[in-house]
């Protein structure tokens, strides 16, 4: 059976830490999550390393391979230059617990601020709404968002500027956000807030977020930038703005 | 087991734990648009070799003002500056070049290749502050819809170029025929690839449809929509090609005229 070397981040919640190499065995199918956990049950037992369905659905097992963010299950070995070790360290935008895990918890408490779904008034009267799949479809994509977080990681607003600290909620968020805004049904305002809080406009389109979503979703172009141009109408552009006070 | 000590989170230009050849592609677009930016700034400057029998460079058209048959208003105008010197592409290529310039796709490549901000995913930044299109100069950028409508214009009336490069004067009997050239080629196929790029847009795909929640109940956007997410999907391959086909077109029309190519007619 080959063998290959996996450089893998062990350190504490301080950030301090080193990269310890492994020697482990590979075989054809193996993704790196496998050979996480080999190294695991043969030489590191108490290494830290979040992970769940092993199947790319439930988010967990977001790191960093080779410098590039990724879930470590969908991550396959023949994808890799095993010649070489393979570095795999925990997402770098947000703060270590231990070895492979991270405190993703701000994004947790950034979902309460965007403000919530709220219907019309129903279409018929069972209190019911008639919704066409056609426009369903376009926030359908949005929902596939598993919150791996990987995009969040990538964001230089976030690792590079620390722009949260001043309330950028990231392209997770927008797509959240972008989910909601453009519901058939919604009728809540959240332009104001992504303008003046949410920080959209610090977003400058480098689609490092589309690059690395496991799941496909076009953030930039489906989301982020449908959601820049929303925030145009209603608050640069002063044609669509006089349009507007005379429709009304 | 080896423990390799390291400093925690890489913060400097151009670090990277990447391995892979995350440099080549901001290169090859900086190469690119330099190339192009170099070439069509001296094209404009040369007032000269920008139109061949019923031809018209891209990068001249409209011409609104200027020496050759295709002028609308007759040669250099009066007020034009003196320090400045003439040329019928200074007047109207600000407009297409601004939109590409704040076109979405052109913004997040040159961001990455000129600006270095962020020079590659996950790679680190030469600078510490930032603020993004957020505030004042780049907030400046949302002009990119007026510029927009202008470009769907002068794609109109490079497409009526088009046409008058299908009518050739005869040198013997000075009659106007019919006919086709590579040169008529040349251009048609850049509209072509204009269309494509400027009408997959992603303020157009906002106009027409992308604003609506429910884009369904008006058929006619609905179906506008599909057509303008169907082009924007491929913006960035547009982006390229068109931008090719503009600075080809504008040479093929340049060399045929210095004499360096003959038009080949094929009817």
């Amino acid at each position: 059976m080959a063998q290959a070397i996996f450089r893998i981040w062990r350190g504490g919640s301080d950030g301090a830490g080193a990269f310890v190499d492994y020697t482990t065995e590979v075989s054809e199918g193996m993704v790196v999550l496998d050979a996480v956990h080999r190294v695991q049950a043969d030489q590191a037992p108490d290494m830290a390393c979040r992970w769940n369905c092993k199947a790319g659905k439930c988010g967990s097992c977001s790191a960093e391979i080779n410098g590039n963010p990724k879930l470590m299950c969908m991550t396959r070995l023949n994808t890799l230059d095993l010649s070489e070790p393979v570095t795999i360290e925990p997402m770098r935008a947000f703060p270590p617990i231990k070895d492979l895990v991270t405190d993703v918890s701000w994004n947790f408490r950034v979902k309460p601020g965007i403000k919530k779904f709220a219907p019309r008034k129903p279409d018929a009267a069972d209190g019911t709404w008639r919704m066409s799949q056609r426009d369903i479809d376009r926030v359908q994509e949005f929902r596939k968002c598993i919150e791996c977080f990987l995009c969040q990681d990538v964001c230089h607003v976030v690792r590079e500027h620390k722009k949260h600290d001043e309330g950028f909620i990231g392209p997770r968020y927008f797509v959240y956000s972008a989910a909601l805004e453009m519901h058939p049904l919604d009728t809540t305002e959240r332009l104001g807030d992504l303008k003046n809080s949410q920080g959209l406009g610090y977003c400058n389109i480098t689609k490092c977020c589309t690059n690395v979503c496991p799941e496909h979703i076009h953030i930039t172009d489906n989301a982020i930038i449908p959601l820049k141009e929303r925030v145009v109408d209603r608050f640069y552009d002063p044609v669509t703005r006089l349009l507007r006070v005379l429709r009304s | 087991m080896q423990a390799i000590p390291v400093s925690g989170v890489r913060r400097g230009f151009g670090q990277t734990a990447r391995r892979d050849r995350w440099w080549t592609t901001p290169a090859l677009i900086f190469v690119g648009f330099s190339l192009f930016i170099v070439y069509a700034t001296w094209a404009a400057f040369q007032n000269a070799h920008y139109t061949f029998g019923p031809y018209l460079s891209p990068f001249y058209s409209p011409e609104i003002f200027g020496a050759s048959s295709h002028a609308w208003f007759g040669s250099k105008p009066d007020w034009w500056p003196e320090l400045l010197p003439f040329s019928p592409a200074l007047i109207i290529l600000p407009f297409p070049g601004l939109f590409r310039f704040t076109c979405y796709y052109y913004r997040g490549a040159y961001y990455k290749s000129f600006w270095a901000d962020p020079p590659a995913c996950s790679v680190g930044e030469p600078r510490k502050g930032y603020r993004g299109e957020h505030s004042f100069p780049l907030i400046l950028q949302n002009v990119h819809r007026y510029f927009m409508w202008v470009a769907i214009l002068f794609i109109a009336l490079l497409a009526w170029d088009v046409w008058l490069a299908m009518w050739f004067t005869d040198p013997m009997t000075g009659q106007v025929q019919f006919g086709m050239g590579v040169g008529t080629l040349v251009l048609a196929v850049n509209v072509v690839l204009l269309v494509c790029y400027t009408w997959g847009c992603h303020v157009l795909r906002h106009v027409v449809g992308g604003r609506l929640n429910e884009v369904s109940k008006s058929p006619v956007c609905d179906f506008a929509y599909e057509c303008v997410s169907s082009l924007n999907g491929r913006h960035q391959l547009f982006a390229w090609c068109s931008l090719f086909s503009v600075m080809s077109s504008d040479l093929y029309v340049r060399l045929c005229s210095m004499g360096v190519i003959a038009d080949l007619r094929i009817f």
